[in-house]
């Protein structure tokens, strides 16, 4: 009963990580590849270990099992996080079939400075810098203006 | 060794191949780390295996090394990447 429930877990979290594996070779851009990976990969390890742990049922086992699942689970996100931003900051090329890309209208690439679109004209003296910025986040002129942005940029 | 875990290590065998050809051919280094950090997760996985068909448990303090060191190196190269990327300030 046992040994065939860790067969389960052994096999669907194999191919759980064959699933990340072939994501990261197929999808067509880094923030899809991460998509694909952090969470296939983080549910594959958790099955395995999982299984591990069922399989010695020992307390010294099921407790380095577990500490690794709430490591992996805790860290992933983390690495994930940090590895896009790292990407968008570098300027990754995004996929052509891109629909939106809501950070380019508020983020400035030249001052690192990102803007919620909420502030006034007398806020920080470095976002002045860039002018056309600064008339734009008005309100009022909220709804046309990340067309705008993105018809120039 | 039962024929269970020999399809499981054959599968993330599979699974490392696949991720050493985008590691070899990504076309910017954000994908190869991605890369580098799924070729520790499915380390991990197969060091669990591993533990499973031989009965030794103390592979299970070498998946907690490899895990870490995948996360930290993670960390290292992206914060490399914001500092001396090509949009340095």
């Amino acid at each position: 009963m046992i040994d065939a429930l860790v067969a389960v877990l052994v096999l669907v979290g194999s191919s759980f990580m064959c699933l990340a594996a072939l994501g990261i070779l197929r999808l067509p851009d880094l923030l899809t590849r991460m998509h694909a990976t952090t969470k296939a990969a983080t549910l594959g390890v958790s099955l395995i270990m999982l299984g591990v742990c069922l399989h010695f049922a020992v307390e010294a086992v099921v407790a380095r099992g577990l500490a690794i699942i709430l490591f992996i689970m805790m860290t992933a996100p983390v690495a994930a996080h940090v590895i896009g931003r790292a990407g968008y900051f570098v300027g990754t090329r995004l996929w052509s079939g891109t629909v939106r890309d809501e950070l380019k209208p508020h983020y400035d690439p030249l001052n690192h400075h990102l803007l919620s679109g909420l502030e006034e004209d007398d806020g920080r003296p470095d976002t002045a810098a860039s002018g056309t910025r600064a008339t734009d986040d008005l309100p009022g002129h909220d709804a046309p203006d990340p067309d705008a942005d993105r018809q120039k940029g | 060794m039962s024929i269970v875990m020999l399809v499981s290590l054959a599968v993330m065998s599979l699974a490392l191949c696949l991720t050493f050809i985008r590691l070899f051919r990504g076309p910017s280094l954000p994908d190869r780390v991605v890369a580098m950090e799924l070729f520790s997760s499915i380390l991990v996985g197969m060091m669990g295996v591993i533990a499973i068909a031989t009965g030794v448990s103390f592979f299970l303090d070498v998946a907690i090394v490899v895990a870490l060191m995948g996360f930290m190196a993670t960390i290292g190269f992206s914060r490399f990447l914001e500092r001396g990327g090509p949009r340095d300030d």
